[in-house]
């Protein structure tokens, strides 16, 4: 504990050192997810089968060297789906949550710095938000709206505003303390400068790391929706729309079952570890 | 209890009140933004402009959205729920049994999870840093990152698929022996208890953490209290109240896990109808249904705070 408090200490004084340090859990979650990102950028270059052509004469096909994760229910190649699944799975979940945290840390900021009713209003009105279930409210959604890609990247992030505008509030309320910042308002600085220039800065990391955890729950939430046949709709299918295509295929252990469920465990888990194994420096502030 | 924490808890039953009103606000106005007319919908494609007409005041759908809001409001609270568009029967009707059926469904879950949680919770922060607490932390956090249709997935080819001690998806309408009852509910169960335990033990473990770092514990380790003097004496007792906060909060993961569970298992609760109503767009079940997932989850979530507000020592 003292001993790595040290460290840091150190690196931080000589200030020569670039990057992070990360260890050994933190790499393989790192190279894990990383790899999923590569596949979901070149999908269309390595599957080895079209994802659409029914390659296989059986259906349910066990995993075998021309097929390495076997056949889908119509005797697609599972391999070629699960690598394409990998573009909606990390595609629409990149993107709500991109858009989820940078709203709810520019609404978390300004009604920390603004205070008042404006943070009343808004706190108030997140929090009603955020005492809808979250798997409902894609529900309510979906059966109002219907399920497209957009619609579904919107609703996501819409969930997901209240927990990034509640964390980014609470770090920056923390911050807007500071005697930096009295100064800064007592020079005249404007909200924008005061958010984007004293603040922002200071919150970045906690916040990042907050985004990684976001990221895990939109996963878990699309691939669930998908699971209940409302979220990305065929012909195009995501990781949990994967499941549930074949879930005919469990009573007899179809592998075309577990290997899209195994791809989501193996992304979000992934996220979680190198989110545990953060070096401190990016994480202290968050503790 | 004095003044403070009694108005503590009445602002904390207002702000769930509030909370309500906005949630039956956002349910109503996020279902009534269907593209399409309902009532040409409903009559289908050779209905004539004045029978849509007819139905369209009939089911005031020609008035502005916030008094058909309010109409709907004003009927919740005297229990009209409405009418099914799919098969015209009242919405209370069709929820009445499968709600009991849902919560037949949560009821046994909890009895199964809490103890199990609790017990593993507790003495995994017992043991912080060994290699019990390492593997109950890891299999904790294994079951929380991966989605509850994969713990499902993996509980049938397990159980049913592997070791055929139980059927697969198969939902027997008749029950006659004790056997049947618990082969019914023991799939859902079985998942649902994964589901809800990770989260419990998770929290149970951190306040049970906190409690053991205080400057009083370690008081009570100095002065050659045994360990589980230490633990149950001068620990338990203060994370009593974050204990049972933990278990209101990870019951309320139990509405995400059921609509999942009851989906996949063809269980005939409420969240299945709901799913159902969802692919049909079957308006006034789907907010009725709505309604009540809101309010289970409200309750919990106040409950949690309530117990915690209570339990505060420095409130007293």
């Amino acid at each position: 504990m003292t001993m790595t408090h040290s460290e840091t200490k150190s690196a931080r004084l000589s200030g020569t050192r670039i990057g992070y340090r990360f260890n050994i859990v933190g790499m393989v979650g790192l190279s894990i997810i990383l790899f999923w990102a590569l596949v979901a950028i070149f999908a269309p270059l390595i599957i080895p089968y079209p994802v659409g052509e029914i390659a296989d004469l059986d259906y349910f096909g066990p995993m075998s060297p021309d097929f390495w994760l076997g056949s889908d229910y119509l005797g697609r190649d599972m391999l070629s789906r699960i690598l394409m699944g990998a573009r909606y799975t990390v595609g629409i979940s990149l993107a709500a949550v991109t858009i989820a945290c940078f709203s709810g840390v520019v609404l978390g900021m300004i009604a920390a710095v603004a205070g008042g009713w404006l943070d009343t209003l808004l706190s108030r009105f997140l929090d009603a938000l955020n005492s809808i279930p979250s798997k409902l409210f894609g529900l309510v959604v979906v059966a109002a709206v219907g399920s497209s890609i957009p619609v579904l990247i919107l609703t996501l992030s819409v969930i997901y505003i209240p927990g990034a505008y509640r964390f980014a509030r609470a770090l920056a309320v923390n911050i807007n303390a500071m005697d930096f910042i009295t100064v800064a308002r007592i020079r005249g600085e404007s909200t924008l400068y005061l958010i984007r220039s004293e603040i922002l800065p200071n919150i970045v990391g906690p916040v990042l790391a907050d985004l990684g955890i976001r990221f895990v729950f939109i996963v878990l939430l699309l691939s669930g929706l998908s699971f209940l046949g409302l979220g990305v709709q065929p012909p195009f299918a995501d990781w949990g729309a994967l499941v549930r295509e074949n879930i005919g295929g469990l009573p007899f252990g179809a592998a075309a079952v577990m290997a899209p469920s195994f791809a989501i465990a193996s992304l979000t888990i992934s996220v979680n570890l190198l989110i545990d194994n953060l070096p401190r420096k990016i994480r202290d502030r968050s503790e | 209890m004095n003044n403070r924490v009694l108005s503590l808890v009445l602002s904390r039953l207002l702000i769930a009140l509030i909370t309500l009103v906005i949630v039956s606000f956002a349910v109503f106005f996020a279902t009534t933004l269907l593209p399409g007319d309902t009532a040409s919908i409903l009559l289908g494609q050779a209905a004539t402009p004045e029978a849509v007409e007819g139905l369209r005041k009939a089911m005031h759908l020609d008035e502005p959205a916030i008094f058909r809001f309010l109409r709907w409001i004003v009927g919740l609270m005297q229990g009209d729920l409405g009418t099914s568009y799919a098969n015209e029967m009242p919405v209370a009707d069709l929820i009445g049994g499968r709600f009991v059926n849902t919560l037949q469904l949560a009821g046994v879950t909890a009895l199964f999870s809490v103890p199990i949680a609790l017990t593993l919770g507790i003495t995994s922060a017992m043991l912080r840093g060994s290699l019990y607490d390492r593997i109950v932390t890891v299999l904790t956090i294994g079951v929380i990152s991966v989605p509850e249709f994969m713990i499902a997935t993996s509980a049938v080819l397990i159980f049913a698929v592997y070791l055929k001690w139980l059927p697969a998806l198969s939902f027997a309408n008749e029950v006659t022996s004790l056997a049947d009852l618990l082969r019914i509910y023991a799939m859902p169960v079985i998942t649902l208890t994964f589901v809800i335990s990770a989260q419990m033990i998770r929290m149970t473990r951190a306040a049970v953490i906190e409690t053991l770092n205080t400057p009083y514990v370690e008081m009570a380790l100095l002065k050659g209290a045994s360990r589980p003097r230490m633990v149950f004496r001068h620990a338990l007792p203060n994370a009593l109240g974050p204990i049972v906060n933990a278990v209101a909060l990870s019951l309320s993961y139990l509405l995400g896990g059921v609509i999942i569970v009851e989906t996949i298992f063809n269980y005939p609760g409420i969240a299945k109808l709901m799913v159902d109503a969802v692919s049909t767009r079957d308006l006034p079940l789907i907010q009725s249904c709505a309604m009540i997932f809101c309010l289970g989850y409200l309750l919990l979530i106040t409950t949690a705070d309530i117990i915690a507000i209570l339990s505060n020592p420095r409130l007293r």
